[in-house]
C-alpha cells in the first residue's frame, strides 16, 4: 500500500444526537484495512471527542482521515470561535460547555485530554474568532 | 461469560441484545461519557444511568461488551433502534450501580 487512503467527513453542527457518525465510519473502514483493534480504538475515541467538540463549540466542521503506511493522521477543521487559552483547555476538568450539553454526559473537560492521551502527537492551531484546526497522529507499529 | 448468560444470571431486562454471545470481562461504572471513553476497557460491562442516544456511540467506540442501565432507567425507542443497528447490547435493572456491581463481583467479573 503505497498510496495513502483518505476519508473525508462533514460533521453536522446542528444534530447533537447523530454526532459520532464520522468516528463510527472511520472505525469500520480501518477494520477493513486490517488495522489492529487497539489502534482502531484509540483513533476512533480521539476522533469522537473531536467530533463532539466541533458540535458543542463550533457548529460543526470537517474531518479528514489519512492512512499512510506508517501512521494515521486525523485533521479536524472548524470555523468556530477558536480556543482562547489552549493550555487551560488541555487541563482535565476544564470545560466551557453549556449546561444542556453537560446533562447529556458531555462537558466533563476530558475531550482534548483524551485526544492527546490516545494519540502519539496532537497539534492545535487556533485563532480566536476564526476557528480551530487539530491534527492528530497515531503511529502504526 | 457472555452477555446473554449475564442477563440470565442476574435477571436483567434486555433492551437490545444484538450480540448476546459477546464475552464480558471486567466492569466500569460512570456517567460522564468522555470519562468512560477514556477509562473503560474493551469487553467491560458498563454501568450507567445515562440513557441518551450518545451512549450507543460511546459503547461502540470504547468497545464495551454491554451497557447496563441501573436504577430502572429505560431509554427511548430511538436508543433501542440505534443499539440494534450498531450491534450494541443494552440491558436494564432496577438495582443501583452499587448493588449491580456487588452482584457482578460475586459472578467473578
Amino acid at each position: 500500500m503505497n498510496e495513502a487512503v483518505r476519508f473525508h467527513f462533514v460533521v453536522d453542527g446542528e444534530d447533537f444526537t447523530s454526532a459520532g457518525q464520522a468516528s463510527v465510519s472511520v472505525k469500520k473502514n480501518l477494520r477493513r484495512l486490517g488495522i489492529p483493534p487497539e489502534t482502531i480504538r484509540r483513533i476512533s475515541i480521539a476522533m469522537y471527542e473531536g467530533e463532539i467538540n466541533m458540535v458543542i463549540h463550533a457548529g460543526g466542521g470537517e474531518a479528514e482521515v489519512v492512512v499512510y503506511e506508517d501512521r494515521i493522521e486525523m485533521i479536524l477543521t472548524d470555523h468556530g470561535p477558536g480556543i482562547a487559552d489552549i493550555d487551560r483547555a488541555m487541563q482535565e476538568g476544564f470545560s466551557t460547555a453549556p449546561d444542556n450539553v453537560r446533562s447529556l454526559g458531555f462537558g466533563a473537560g476530558m475531550g482534548l485530554p483524551n485526544m492527546k492521551r490516545y494519540t502519539d502527537d496532537m497539534r492545535i492551531e487556533s485563532v480566536v474568532g476564526e476557528g480551530t484546526t487539530i491534527t492528530m497522529t497515531v503511529m502504526l507499529a | 461469560m457472555t452477555v446473554t448468560e449475564l442477563q440470565q444470571a442476574l435477571s436483567l431486562t434486555p433492551v437490545a441484545v444484538p450480540e448476546g454471545d459477546r464475552e464480558v470481562e471486567g466492569v466500569y461504572i460512570g456517567d460522564l461519557l468522555s470519562w468512560v471513553m477514556g477509562r473503560a476497557q474493551s469487553g467491560n460491562v458498563w454501568l450507567t444511568i445515562m440513557s441518551n442516544v450518545n451512549i450507543a456511540a460511546v459503547a461502540t467506540l470504547s468497545d464495551v461488551a454491554c451497557i447496563l442501565l441501573c436504577e430502572g432507567v429505560v431509554p427511548e425507542e430511538t436508543v433501542r433502534a440505534t443499539a440494534e443497528t450498531k450491534g450494541v447490547n443494552i440491558l436494564t435493572t432496577d438495582m443501583t450501580a452499587y448493588e449491580a456491581a456487588k452482584r457482578l463481583a460475586e459472578l467473578g467479573l
